[in-house]
């Protein structure tokens, strides 16, 4: 090799990245600008962007949203609290081995398929209104409380396969040395199995709380009045959509720092699996 | 006459169609170091797991002591709390300190006081070398250090026989001798021990017996001098020939 080389090579490759990094930039500059000029000539826009886009009506509005996003905040803790231990619950009952824990893994897997298939929104009508209809003595009719019990439902049954494929990603090998050593099944889950497997599936569960916390507008349509239902009223005050961006905007501000959290801890995992270190 | 450390009698295991064990026979006492040779394949590791239930049997019966640890209602964990076993792949808890993989059973299954288990702990673990590796996780360790770990861990247990599933095949060739001298000592020190290995050398140095499987059985079984230098079956003297060619007797 002459004492040249690795300059020259060196050269190049920043050249090929430098030109890669601006087509990437002028493709993206001309579709979005492309984009926007065909919304900007519409021949309705300057309607459109007044009804949508009208900043007295966004300022106007805002703080009564942020008011509201309270209760979506509330909504989201309340049910991510309940729905943590029970996915994980549902998800043990699934792995439960043998003859003996077919009725039991049967009913996990039943109401698994089961809330994953049907529509939330339809869940949450059943329940936010079939339930207090029934006027069962002593049986809560609040909005708000058949509101976290739907949101509940539906993601425990995600966030239980998101679990499932945790526990089953740690190698057999694992029970089968704890178990040698006179742990019992339990344990064994957990002290070896789930410690690991919670783990690996941490980006895999804030994403499906990503989830949860946008969801929380869908509680609307059963009378809680959160941020999406505030906007709603807004807008027929005002006849104007411009808080209902105000609401997209909110959810951005707030969820994009979890996203990026997120994409943070499997950097982190993938460094140290890497380095061979401690996971 | 004592009584043996183990007994088995008739063992016999399949998976699906595959049987493994065929009707294995075999009298450990206590303190005696039996090995088990044969080819892979030929059930050793099968038959450790089977001793130890980590699979479970379809006919025979096993007897740790005076207690048949097959028969029905058996407590699972108790009788495994008494058997140690030290896997190929060292199994070690990849999330947990070495002290920590050390003192998890004794705490968890005997219930001792962290204290006290973790004094125990530090004491094995100087014995063997590994004193100053108390506090890192197994993945910082070498091969040779993470089975000796690995070791201690089931020692812990205070185990009356200990399973030992060739327990170098995962090592490079220059950590095999650490892993291999703990064993030794534990041999001098008294430890009733069924090891699967096919490290021949060592299984002569070390063996009070060998037992030679072939597919399922065992077809021969005597003082290490006899079996390896003068077997009498066929088929043992096949093998033999194979690890002499290979080299590694």
């Amino acid at each position: 090799m002459t004492p040249g080389a690795p300059p020259i090579v060196r050269r190049r490759r920043s050249t090929v990245a430098w030109r890669s990094t601006a087509v990437a930039l002028v493709s993206t500059t001309v579709v979005l600008g492309g984009l926007a000029w065909v919304v900007v000539n519409a021949p309705n826009w300057p309607e459109v962007q007044q009804d949508f886009l009208d900043g007295p009506i966004f300022w106007e509005s805002l703080p009564d949203l942020i008011a509201a996003f309270w209760t979506n905040i509330r909504l989201f803790l309340i049910a991510e609290a309940l729905v943590l231990p029970f996915g994980l619950l549902l998800a043990i009952m699934r792995g439960l081995p043998g003859p003996v824990f077919v009725p039991i893994r049967g009913l996990a897997t039943a109401y698994v398929d089961i809330f994953r298939a049907v529509p939330g929104i339809v869940v949450i009508y059943v329940l936010g209104f079939g339930v207090p209809g029934l006027q069962i003595p002593g049986v809560p009719n609040e909005a708000f409380f058949w509101a976290v019990v739907a949101l509940t439902l539906i993601y425990s049954a995600y966030v239980s396969e998101v679990y499932r494929a945790g526990i089953e990603s740690v190698h057999p090998s694992q029970d089968a040395a704890a178990r040698s050593l006179g742990l019992s099944r339990l344990q064994s889950m957990r002290h070896v199995i789930l410690p690991q497997a919670i783990r690996r599936v941490t980006p895999p569960l804030l994403n499906d709380f990503i989830g949860l916390q946008k969801d929380t507008v869908l509680v609307s349509f059963i009378g809680v009045v959160e941020i999406f239902r505030t906007a709603q009223i807004d807008q027929a005050a005002n006849f104007n959509f411009t808080p209902v961006i105000a609401v997209a905007l909110v959810f951005i501000v707030v969820t994009i720092p979890l996203a990026r959290f997120t994409d943070w801890l499997v950097a982190r995992d993938k460094r140290r699996a890497a380095a061979g270190g401690a996971r | 006459m004592t009584i043996p450390a183990l007994r088995i009698e008739g063992l016999h295991k399949s998976f699906g169609d595959l049987a493994v064990l065929r009707g294995i026979d075999m009298v450990v006492e206590e303190h005696e170091v039996v090995c088990l040779i044969g080819a892979s394949g030929s059930g050793k590791s099968t038959l450790l797991r089977c001793i130890n239930l980590l699979e479970p049997i379809d006919a025979g019966r096993i007897f740790i002591k005076d207690d048949e640890i097959t028969a029905d209602g058996v407590h699972l964990d108790r009788i495994r709390r008494r058997i140690g076993i030290v896997f190929q792949a060292f199994n070690l808890f990849p999330h947990m300190s070495v002290l920590d993989n050390v003192t998890l059973a004794p705490r968890k299954a005997l219930r001792l006081p962290r204290e006290q288990a973790e004094a125990d702990a530090t004491e094995l673990l100087a014995r063997f070398g590994l004193a100053d590796k108390r506090n890192e996780v197994p993945d910082r360790l070498s091969g040779g250090q993470q089975q000796r770990v690995a070791i201690v861990r089931a020692l812990a247990m205070k185990p009356d026989l200990l399973l030992l599933d060739e327990v170098t095949s995962a090592l490079d060739p220059e950590l095999v001798a650490e892993v291999l001298n703990v064993i030794r000592e534990l041999a001098v020190g008294g430890m009733t021990m069924v090891i699967a290995t096919h490290e021949m050398s060592f299984a002569r140095d070390i063996a009070d017996r060998v037992c030679f499987l072939d597919a399922g059985t065992i077809i021969e079984e005597g003082p290490p001098a006899q079996v390896l230098r003068d077997p009498t079956e066929a088929r043992t003297r096949q093998f033999l020939q194979r690890i002499i060619e290979a080299g590694r007797l």
